[in-house]
């Protein structure tokens, strides 16, 4: 499998002197094409920076990101970005398909040709026949999905997701994350997706990330040994599934070693409460890391 | 249509008060002649080719005034926005003028510039620049981080961000910043016709029925056209704003 992104000694700091943070510390890693890799990370971790310096919004103090051998400086033509927040993402003063054909605008592209690939995006994200509506008339769970179909429509070679479904109720999320699943098998594409959410990271992921506390560094690279088809139910019960998210949850607790994996011995009814509890913390640090870093609102809880 | 009805009936009611007041001798009538005259000489005024004229001329004067103000201040408001050290170091001049009363620059104007029409459209200008300016710079410190970095991500360079998405979401803003400066702009006209002795206008109309031995039931008829004309701009300014930035209603909270 070819690599699509390389990240290698990545450092990004912010202020200088006394006043200064480091937001990520010496990350490196890679995702090979075709993969769909989930970082998962502890409150104020740096995820969100190290997605910016990804996606070439912000550039790194150190260290290179190559996205298939080309290094990052600026936004690459074939990168797209979903962020977590929606209602704010999506322009309001676009309908739904011109949002979806925004990404195209400054491609040599025809009227005819950008509108087609923006019906045929919202088509794979299960959204026909919404492209004249505004953004604001739709639900929350729709409003991502065309933010999905915005990014799908300028055929990304790596799609980046920050928290992608924290804001969404979670019957949405379950629809949303097969949604990307199903997506993502059919067309091949390569994700690199962040989430605070232990069990999202694994349900979704091929491979999990798992990174410390701030200074974000990477903990663990775990292969995820899940079958191809993933169920909500029968996925979330079964016992690879459940042995993982107790492993996610004890690295990301800190504990240490990621050791042989305790769980299996031990019943899945003792791990779960672990790994909610891992979860609920995660839930309430990030949504402080947000207001810190971005000076936006906390995310709403779900 | 009931909140139609409803301020229908606060009219109603405030004429009816005032008809009533004038009658009982609350107020003297040599003063204040009862709304039910003064509407009858509203009336017969809209029927006279003298007071069109004047109406006319009051209104193009405006209608001058506002676009030179908004062909001045949403460019300037633009680049003050989008530059933030030109903005502060504008800061001190602008808070400085933006207090003054337009009005009292009125004898300032007439000197400089005489008491032609030059001079009420000159003031209409300088009054109406500031809403339009300031909401226009409010617009762009207001403008979201992540819509800025979602069209960043899209591939929009500078340039194209400004255009594809600050001029959008400053497009509301400003137009309520014109809405505002429509009124301002004909109090100002008004108001320098009436100090100026202008030679047409509602102001010169208002002013001649004052000194002409004090026909306050034309002054007031003179005042009632001026509000209503007032009232029929910024209507329909309303109205057009609200067509034209439904997504913006539909997306605010706030009263704008």
């Amino acid at each position: 499998m070819a690599t699509m992104l390389e990240v290698n000694g990545l450092n990004h700091r912010y202020g200088s002197g006394e006043s200064e943070h480091v937001a990520v510390r010496d990350l490196t890693f890679t995702v090979e094409t075709g993969q769909l890799a989930c970082i998962v990370g502890p409150s104020g971790c740096g995820k969100s920076t190290l997605l910016r310096c990804i996606s070439g919004l912000i550039r790194p103090s150190d260290g290179e990101v190559r996205l298939h051998g080309d290094e990052v400086d600026g936004v690459p033509e074939d990168l797209a970005v979903v962020f977590q927040d929606y209602s704010r993402s999506l322009f309001p003063w676009l309908s739904v398909r011109q949002n979806v054909e925004f990404p195209l605008r400054w491609k040599k592209l025809s009227r005819a040709e950008r509108r087609e690939r923006a019906v045929e995006a919202l088509e794979w994200v299960g959204l026909p026949g919404v492209g004249n509506k505004y953004p604001w008339q739709l639900s929350g769970g729709m409003q991502q999905r065309v933010s999905i179909a915005r990014a799908l429509a300028r055929r990304p070679a790596l799609l980046l997701m920050d928290e992608p479904f924290a804001s969404v109720d979670a019957q949405t999320r379950f629809e949303l994350e097969d949604l990307l699943r199903t997506v993502q098998v059919k067309h091949g594409s390569t994700i690199l997706l962040v989430t605070h959410d232990i069990d999202e990271s694994v349900y979704l992921g091929d491979r999990v990330l798992v990174l410390s506390k701030s200074p974000a560094s990477i903990v663990a690279d775990l292969p995820v040994e899940l079958p191809a088809e993933r169920d909500q139910i029968a996925t979330r019960a079964s016992s690879a599934f459940v042995s993982m998210r107790s492993e996610v949850a004890k690295l990301l607790h800190g504990s240490g070693t990621a050791g042989p994996v305790t769980a299996e011995g031990a019943p899945a009814a003792e791990d779960a409460p672990e790994a909610e509890q891992a979860r609920a913390d995660l839930t309430e640090a990030d949504a402080a890391e947000q207001a810190n870093t971005a000076g936006e609102p906390a995310s709403k809880p779900h | 249509m009931r909140p139609i009805y409803r301020n229908l009936a606060g009219l109603i009611a405030f004429l009816g008060v005032w008809e009533a007041a004038v009658r009982l001798g609350l107020i003297n009538d040599q003063y204040v002649p009862p709304a039910s005259v003064v509407l009858t000489r509203t009336v017969e005024l809209l029927g006279q080719e003298d007071f069109l004229r004047d109406v006319i001329a009051s209104m193009l004067a405006w209608a001058i005034a506002m676009l030179a103000a908004i062909g001045i201040a949403v460019p300037a408001g633009l680049l003050l926005g989008s530059l933030p050290g030109l903005r502060t170091a504008t800061t001190a001049i602008v808070e400085f003028l933006r207090p003054i009363p337009s009005v009292a620059l009125i004898p300032l104007a007439i000197l400089v510039i005489g008491g032609g029409p030059e001079s009420k459209i000159a003031l209409a200008i300088y009054a109406s620049v500031w809403p339009i300016l300031y909401n226009t710079i409010y617009a762009f410190t207001e403008i979201d981080p992540l819509l800025i970095d979602t069209a960043r991500s899209c591939g929009a360079k500078r340039g194209r961000v400004l255009a594809s998405v600050a001029l959008p979401h400053a497009a509301p803003f400003v137009f309520t910043g014109i809405r505002m400066s429509a009124a301002v702009a004909l109090i100002l006209v008004v108001s320098t016709e009436f100090i100026a002795g202008a030679s047409t206008g509602i102001g010169r109309f208002i002013l001649d029925a004052t000194s002409g031995g004090g026909r306050m039931d034309l002054v007031l008829a003179g005042t009632i056209v001026a509000g209503l004309l007032g009232y029929l701009v910024n209507d329909g300014l309303e109205r057009l704003g609200g067509r034209l930035f439904r997504w913006h209603a539909a997306t605010t909270t706030e009263a704008v």
